[in-house]
């Protein structure tokens, strides 16, 4: 599924050490210290209590397909359809968009357990994708 | 507290659409040109407007037409965003801050396509994190939020592709009572299934479509409305509320904000889900419109599938739903939500034609904007209602 055209996403200030661990392939969340919840997407300050005590715990990186879609037309050039589109909830009960691959699309559904996977970007950041437990 | 109930009135309307799907004007002409007929459809004249909606540029707007609103909405929350003016406009009606507010809409991506015009994309301004955190991932747009929300539904639920397939069977029925749709041949739901899948599960037939359109309204107080020609359409309750702006932030994909303006308009106007004789729900795709049955008490969460079944909202069915069509099969520009409100007053006022639904006198539009993430619902009533 590599493909150097596909969209890299830009890195936002706060979410630079997300992006960089990725490199080595480690999957960061953000927690409030306070609220002790992860907070996804990362933020500036915590969207319960405003506040800025966050710090970045890592994840196992497993979850289960809580929505999916199978894009039966590419939204760009750089994916070839059908792919699949999903939600993942990971265990720590926060939800990413992400797509589930290494498997047939048509073999995708909710309640799936899937785990984390790795796909390179062109600067060595990783994009975060997921695969099916067995 | 002071409620809004009847202190605010719809005194006219006015879309241009055509079943091509394009229209010959565009911009800031077209806007000019829906606002004048539903002045003129009020019995007002441009002079007589102190306030102005628009949902990119009200400032602007007011310019090109040349008047000094005291009263300015430039509030945009996508398709729901006429829903949002009109309960703008009500409050500030019931307040005194202005006396005759219009609003307006226009579109134009299927001409503007053809004729290879630019169309101005507005980004809101600030950090965008769907870049970062949605995009790379290659979801179709609109398509793909509402089929993550379909497979939600159908997984916790049962729902079937057959059933969502109901809801565009029955609009279309609608569609095939109005001239002015777009699509007008009837449909079956094996037809829909056909169609070719786009994100699953919805196929091409559970999809809105992409036409030129415009609309516009006008709205006065509750006194001065009973004095012009047409019938007054009160304003018995409106409210809005949004829950998420990206999909993946949606707090519960098979249930929308429409949970809460839904009961904010209904209490407001003292009415439940059985009174209303007609429902304008924003149907963006099938899954949208079965998620507002539902959220708005129609029907209860998880039954919207079995709701739709057997023709229930199409004519001569339980719930007359969409009545003109929808955007599933009458136009749909991109900001549907316009055509909700001024399809709900012809239907009030009895100027329906072939679809009318005899002895309507609640009707509700009910707007949802960007991936179900903001909701604006109006109840709206004849003279009767209101004692």
């Amino acid at each position: 599924m590599r493909d150097p055209t596909r969209l890299e996403p830009p890195i936002s200030e706060v979410a630079a050490p997300f992006w960089d661990a990725t490199r080595e392939r480690r999957l960061l969340l953000q927690w409030c210290t306070a609220c002790e919840r992860p907070v996804w997407y990362p933020r500036e300050v915590c969207p319960g209590c405003l506040g800025s005590m966050l710090e970045w715990r890592e994840s196992q990186g497993h979850g289960v397909v809580y929505a999916c879609t199978v894009e039966h037309k590419a939204q760009t050039r750089a994916l070839e359809a059908p792919y699949v589109v999903a939600l993942v909830e990971l265990d720590e009960g926060v939800r990413m968009l992400s797509n589930v691959v290494g498997c047939p699309p048509d073999q995708v559904g909710v309640g799936d357990r899937v785990q984390v996977t790795w796909e390179p970007l062109s600067d060595g950041r990783r994009l975060p994708l997921f695969e099916p437990v067995d | 507290m002071t409620s809004l109930r009847g202190r605010a009135a719809i005194a006219g309307v006015a879309d241009a659409v055509s079943p091509t799907g394009e229209l010959d004007s565009h911009g800031r002409a077209l806007e000019a040109q829906v606002i004048r007929e539903a002045l003129e459809d009020a019995g007002l004249t441009l002079a007589d407007v102190d306030g102005v909606c628009h949902a990119q540029s009200s400032v602007g707007l007011a310019e090109y037409l040349g008047i000094h609103p005291r009263f300015t909405d430039s509030t945009n929350t996508g398709g729901s965003s006429y829903e949002v003016h009109v309960e703008h406009a009500a409050a500030a009606i019931a307040a005194g801050l202005c006396e005759v507010v219009i609003g307006v809409y226009a579109s134009t991506p299927r001409s503007d396509r053809r004729h290879g015009r630019s169309r101005e994309f507005q980004r809101p301004p600030g950090p965008n994190p769907m870049v970062e955190w949605e995009l790379p991932y290659g979801m179709r747009m609109p398509m793909g939020p509402y089929a993550l929300a379909a497979s939600r539904h159908m997984a916790e639920f049962g729902t079937t592709s057959e059933q969502l397939a109901e809801i565009a069977v029955s609009t279309r029925a609608w569609a095939a009572l109005n001239p002015r749709a777009r699509h007008q041949v009837p449909i079956t739901v094996d037809d829909v299934l056909a169609s070719p899948m786009q994100s699953s599960p919805l196929h091409l037939l559970d999809c809105c479509l992409v036409t030129d359109g415009a609309g516009a309204f006008v709205m006065t107080t509750a006194e001065r409305a009973r004095d012009l020609p047409k019938p007054p359409v009160y304003v018995l309750g409106a409210a809005t509320c949004h829950d998420h702006s990206m999909i993946s932030q949606m707090p519960d994909l098979t249930t929308t904000p429409g949970v809460v303006s839904g009961q904010g308009a209904f209490r407001q106007a003292g009415v439940k889900p059985s009174d209303v004789d007609l429902l304008m729900a924003y149907d963006s795709f099938t899954i949208t419109a079965l998620l507002h049955l539902e959220d708005l008490g129609f029907c209860a969460k998880g039954e919207g599938g079995a709701f739709v079944e057997g023709g229930c909202t199409a004519p001569g069915g339980l719930l007359p739903m969409n009545t003109n069509g929808g955007g599933l099969s009458y136009t749909h520009p991109g900001m549907y939500g316009m055509f909700l409100i001024v399809e709900a007053a012809r239907q009030l006022r009895g100027e329906a034609g072939l679809r009318q639904v005899h002895g309507a006198e609640i009707g509700v539009a009910h707007g949802s904007g960007m991936v179900l993430s903001v909701t604006a619902t109006l109840v709206l009533g004849i003279e009767g209602t209101l004692s």
